[in-house]
């Protein structure tokens, strides 16, 4: 295909085409996967073009070894990535628990589908966007992209692996079908790439504690063979890396799992506003359903009615200060999503009752229609 | 301009590929936006299947089709499946051969191209897609007939451009004679 790591230049690809090419881009060397659609193509992509830049591509059994693999090739000092679709995704939830708490940096793309269990199977949903917060047990702070163009598959897939490196930990691109098979422009320029390093210890090997924060909460990691003290356990652990089974060192491990997301969010999260400024009534999209939220909004201000749209870049951690200030401004928000009711229960509960929150559910297998969306925010006025 | 284009037939026949290289014609060659929607699944790989292709000046926000106002079908079973749906003033190119019972609805304007039987014989049916091209930039003018043909050339396989030429040029001759009325075919 190309020899390129980075493929500059315009091309015509679809978003699991262009999510591959964001990895590459961003540095990924190592694929670990298992074929399900609507994710396939990212998998078929990566294993023609992982040789070809010299990286390696493993299809594995299962979806559980994909994960695992993947926390295995971060460890192992490499970019790594998987990617599947809500069946597969589910059964990566315990080892995304094990990346968590083992602070390791990777990307995973789901590329949902109508949910659940196996669901439609070739059709768009954005049922999965809860899982990605709370799927695996536990507490832990976490970082998502919502795509809504194949453009965008490959630069938020970019971004994923780079705030996955900044702040050590897995990181989602939470797209769908319907992006991930659609094709469109998709612009690839070389030198606005830019790439978060590894944070490797820069101090002596004894002097080296694993799980030792800078100041912005987040350790520094070793790769095995380079000298340093590498420990990886899923029990709670102190800042050397070994156990320590106390309430101190769970509250210091887990307390600083979700303050490092927590505590960044200036810089993690990221949202686009659209006609806000004299806005009565509100949308809040994210994904797929945003191009459709456009249309509706189009609409309604053709129709004189003052509306604005809040795109969320990133669903977690969900922007809730933003949130809070809009819902103070407006009449009413409309939560389009392709399931029957998730992000729209964070807005409602960063609104706190200022405004009136509408959800405006679809069951998965579509998109909304524009008009659909348009007639919730009629009826909030 | 929203321009809304339906590709029709089964699968085999070159159309999710056609779409393809008329999305890219008009996102990479015209420096327009374009997007492709291809029907997925079995229905691709032997059943009725579909590209649609929606082209804009502007940026485009819902991606799908609403009423397509140009129809490219290229089987009976596409024909039946999609040609209810048109816009008023549409214009609809069909697989001559390969549509044979059709009704004339009205507001529509149809175009019969023989374009499995031009593809066979400049030496392979599997170009037939290609013809259909050239007699859609012939007819329409949906997208540039340079840009069409400079897409078409840069995603066929290597070694393959020489009858893809001919067959886009052989398409759009057709074409052009169907919209002078030089050959029978409304």
């Amino acid at each position: 295909m190309s020899d390129e790591a980075i493929m500059t230049g315009k091309h015509f690809m679809n978003g699991d085409e262009a999510c591959a090419e964001g990895a590459l881009a961003a540095g990924c060397r190592f694929f670990a996967g298992y074929p399900i659609t609507p994710q396939s193509e990212i998998a078929e992509r990566m294993s023609k073009r992982m040789p070809e830049v010299g990286g390696r591509f493993i299809q594995m059994e299962d979806e559980l070894s994909s994960i695992a693999a993947v926390l295995g090739g971060s460890w192992g000092g490499s970019r790594a990535m998987t990617a599947t679709s809500g069946p597969g995704f589910s059964l990566m939830m315990e080892n995304i628990g094990l990346g968590m708490m083992t602070e390791t940096p990777c990307v995973i793309a789901n590329i949902q589908r109508g949910s659940p269990s196996t669901g439609l199977p070739t059709a768009v949903g954005q049922g999965d966007m809860m899982q990605a917060q709370w799927g695996s047990h536990g507490d832990y702070g976490v970082i998502a992209y919502a795509p809504t163009s194949p453009q965008e598959m490959f630069d938020f897939t970019v971004k994923a692996f780079n705030k996955a490196e900044q702040y050590m930990m897995p990181v989602f691109v939470m797209a769908d079908e319907k992006i991930g098979h659609m094709r469109e422009r998709v612009e690839i320029d070389e030198s606005k790439v830019e790439i978060y390093p590894r944070r490797k210890p820069e101090v002596d090997p004894d002097e080296f504690k694993p799980y030792e924060p800078d100041d912005d909460l987040v350790p520094r990691m070793a790769s095995a063979g380079e000298g340093y003290r590498v420990h990886v356990t899923g029990l709670t652990h102190n800042q050397q890396g070994y156990p320590q089974l106390d309430v101190e060192t769970q509250q210091e491990k887990v307390g600083r799992l979700v303050d490092k997301v927590d505590k960044n969010k200036d810089d993690i999260v990221e949202l686009d506003t659209i006609g806000i400024e004299d806005a009565e009534v509100l949308i809040v999209s994210y994904g797929m359903a945003f191009r459709t939220a456009m249309g509706a909004y189009k609409q309604a201000r053709e129709k004189g009615i003052k509306a604005g749209i809040v795109r969320l870049v990133t669903v977690w951690p969900f922007p809730e200060d933003e949130i809070k200030e809009f819902s103070k401004q407006v009449k009413g928000i409309v939560v389009p999503e392709i399931n029957l009711g998730q992000m729209v229960r964070e807005v409602e509960r960063a609104s706190a009752g200022n405004t009136e929150v509408k959800l405006v559910p679809h069951p998965g297998g579509g998109l909304h229609e524009p008009e659909q969306i348009l007639e919730s925010l009629e009826a909030l006025l | 301009m929203r321009k809304e284009i339906r590709f029709g037939g089964f699968g085999g026949q070159g159309i999710i590929s056609a779409g393809n290289i008329t999305g890219k014609a008009a996102s990479i060659f015209e420096d327009k936006n374009a997007v492709l929607i291809q029907s997925y699944g079995p229905e691709a790989r032997g059943g009725a299947c579909s590209a649609d292709v929606v082209i804009e000046d502007e940026k485009i926000d819902y991606p799908q089709i609403k009423v397509p106002e140009i129809l490219i079908l290229m089987s009976q079973e596409a024909y039946e499946k999609y040609s209810g749906e048109i816009k008023d003033g549409g214009i609809m190119l069909l697989e001559k051969d390969l549509v044979e019972e059709v009704e004339q609805p009205g507001g529509v304007k149809q175009y019969k191209v023989p374009a499995t039987k031009i593809a066979e014989d400049l030496g392979h049916k599997i170009v037939a897609n290609v013809v259909m091209l050239g007699a859609l930039v012939a007819i329409t003018e949906a997208v540039d007939r340079a840009k069409m043909k400079e897409s078409v050339l840069s995603s066929v396989p290597e070694g393959t451009e020489d009858l893809n030429e001919r067959a886009f040029e052989s398409g759009y001759e057709y074409g052009s004679k169907l919209i002078k009325e030089e050959v029978p075919g409304r």
